[in-house]
């Protein structure tokens, strides 16, 4: 799995962060930041979530 | 359960299909929706859409439905259910008659799981429907006419209410470089989920922007001149005798939940369909979204709606889970959520985690500055909520604390 943001739709409402927060993180300036763009299997299903669950369909997943 | 009806096809029967596929359900869906478009996405109708020209129905689509075909129910798109001749009783199906605007008796849709989903609509000014320039915003098509409308006519702008969808319309106009009036009846802006502080806030913010802002006036009429094509948007007058030039009105005054359709169908409405902790209205009938009511337990256990989208994709979720654990028997958890929502207006992110209460304290930043964390308390001092402005990172973190049981301490050092 590979986790690709679309960085002009991000609007860094941090709910990804919220979900997997191994893999997205929304910092002090406001940007989010991808931790990994590879995250291993256990957190699949977190990042799946958190694309679904993201306000501004940013995340997008793709495979290896 | 051989067949699903879901009963709205936006953002929570979205999900609500998405769901129960996910749990394995592989039998007939049936997505009934009063709109002719596919589900789309709602936030942007009061932001981008009427600030971006290139803005179309291809740029909202929502993602699950991206390819309608992919998600493998029945569509049924442009058909508004009117009537329930039954419920679904174990003996027999529910019974849903629609109206698909091809002639006075329409389709019954069968089924022996419904998923009510059919939302709100925007509550219209009394005495003002008909009168051209004025304008609701809640659909797609409305946001395309308003759109249109601002093009068209580049003459002063009145906002009437201030809730979020009036606020974000109001930033949108002044973002086009138009003549801005908001009029809000109560003595300051979102009192239903600010408190008056931070309500001012806003109202000061949309001031800055140099937008005009009247609070704590109502609206006595809308006057009109009379047209060929009718009566047209002359000026909004108050009931402290000001009277606004309008070219355009935009009515922002809160919504209806949608449930004519339901009213002899048995289930309780008063206010929404009212259903029990775990959104299940009557056996088989699970309401989820804006129209539904139910009794969050962490907050009280008090019957309320919520009208936000991320509401919308978690009771959603939870409630194609929930039709599915009703058919096998399994036990629910109560959905029992932590409300999340945000409104963007200019250049301010305002996000609001968990619920407000009466005690509110400012942990982080100030209102001056714009930037701040504000937590709010109940009288036993436990945090109900943190309203965030420019500040999404805290926002999401109180969200997880309060969702964790966490002490009120804990969170106040987190968030500042």
């Amino acid at each position: 799995m590979k986790v690709v943001v679309d960085f002009d739709l991000c609007e860094s409402n941090a709910v990804c962060m919220g979900i997997a927060p191994e893999v997205f993180e929304v910092r002090d300036d406001d940007f989010l930041y991808i931790l990994d763009e590879h995250p291993p299997p256990e957190l699949h299903d977190k990042v799946r979530e958190a694309a679904e669950r993201c306000p501004k369909q940013a995340i997008k997943l793709e495979d290896d | 359960m051989q067949r699903v009806a879901v009963i709205g096809a936006s953002l929570a029967g979205l999900h609500a299909v998405q769901a129960l596929r996910r749990g394995d359900y592989d039998g007939h869906i049936v997505l009934v929706g009063a709109e002719p478009h596919y589900p789309y996405d709602r936030p942007p109708l009061s932001k981008s859409v009427l600030t971006d020209d290139s803005v179309d129905e291809s740029r909202l689509r929502l993602r699950p439905a991206a390819d309608p075909d992919a998600l493998g129910v029945e569509w049924r798109l442009g058909s508004t259910a009117v009537g329930v001749d039954s419920l679904p009783t174990g003996d027999g199906p529910a019974r849903i008659r629609l109206d698909d605007g091809r002639g006075k008796r329409g389709p019954v849709v069968e089924a022996d799981g419904l998923i009510i989903a059919t939302g709100a609509r925007a509550r219209p000014l009394p005495s003002s429907e008909g009168i051209a320039g004025v304008h609701l915003l809640r659909t797609l098509d409305d946001a395309l006419a308003l759109r249109a409308a601002l093009i068209s006519e580049p003459g002063p702008v009145v906002v009437i209410g201030c809730g979020f969808i009036g606020a974000e319309v109001a930033a949108s106009a002044r973002t086009r470089g138009l003549d801005v009036t908001i009029v809000e009846a109560a003595p300051a802006p979102l009192l239903r989920v600010l408190d008056e502080a931070a309500g001012m806030a806003i109202a000061d913010l949309h001031r800055e922007h140099g937008a005009a802002v009247h609070l704590g006036v109502g609206v006595e009429e809308i006057t009109t001149a009379e047209t060929a094509t009718g009566p047209s948007v002359e000026a909004v007058r108050l009931t402290d005798g000001t009277s606004l030039p309008a070219a355009v009105v935009v009515v922002g005054i809160g919504v209806i939940p949608n449930t004519e359709w339901l009213e002899s169908s048995g289930l309780v409405i008063d206010d929404g369909v009212v259903t029990d902790e775990t959104c299940l209205a009557a056996p088989g009938v699970v309401a989820v979204g804006d129209v539904a009511r139910w009794p969050n337990r962490r907050f009280g256990g008090r019957l309320s709606r919520v009208e936000q989208w991320d509401n919308a994709v978690e009771m959603g979720s939870y409630g194609g889970s929930r039709l599915l654990a009703w058919a096998t028997g399994r036990p629910v958890e109560p959905f029992e959520p932590v409300p999340w929502f945000w409104s963007d207006q200019y250049d301010r992110k305002i996000q609001l985690a968990g619920v407000p209460a009466p005690n509110a304290e400012i942990v982080q930043g100030s209102i001056a500055e714009r930037r701040f964390v504000q937590l709010y308390t109940d009288d036993d001092d436990l945090v109900t909520g943190a309203l965030c402005w420019n500040r999404p990172r805290q926002a999401i973190m109180a969200r997880q604390l309060i969702g964790q049981g966490a002490k009120t301490s804990e969170i106040r050092d987190a968030l500042s």
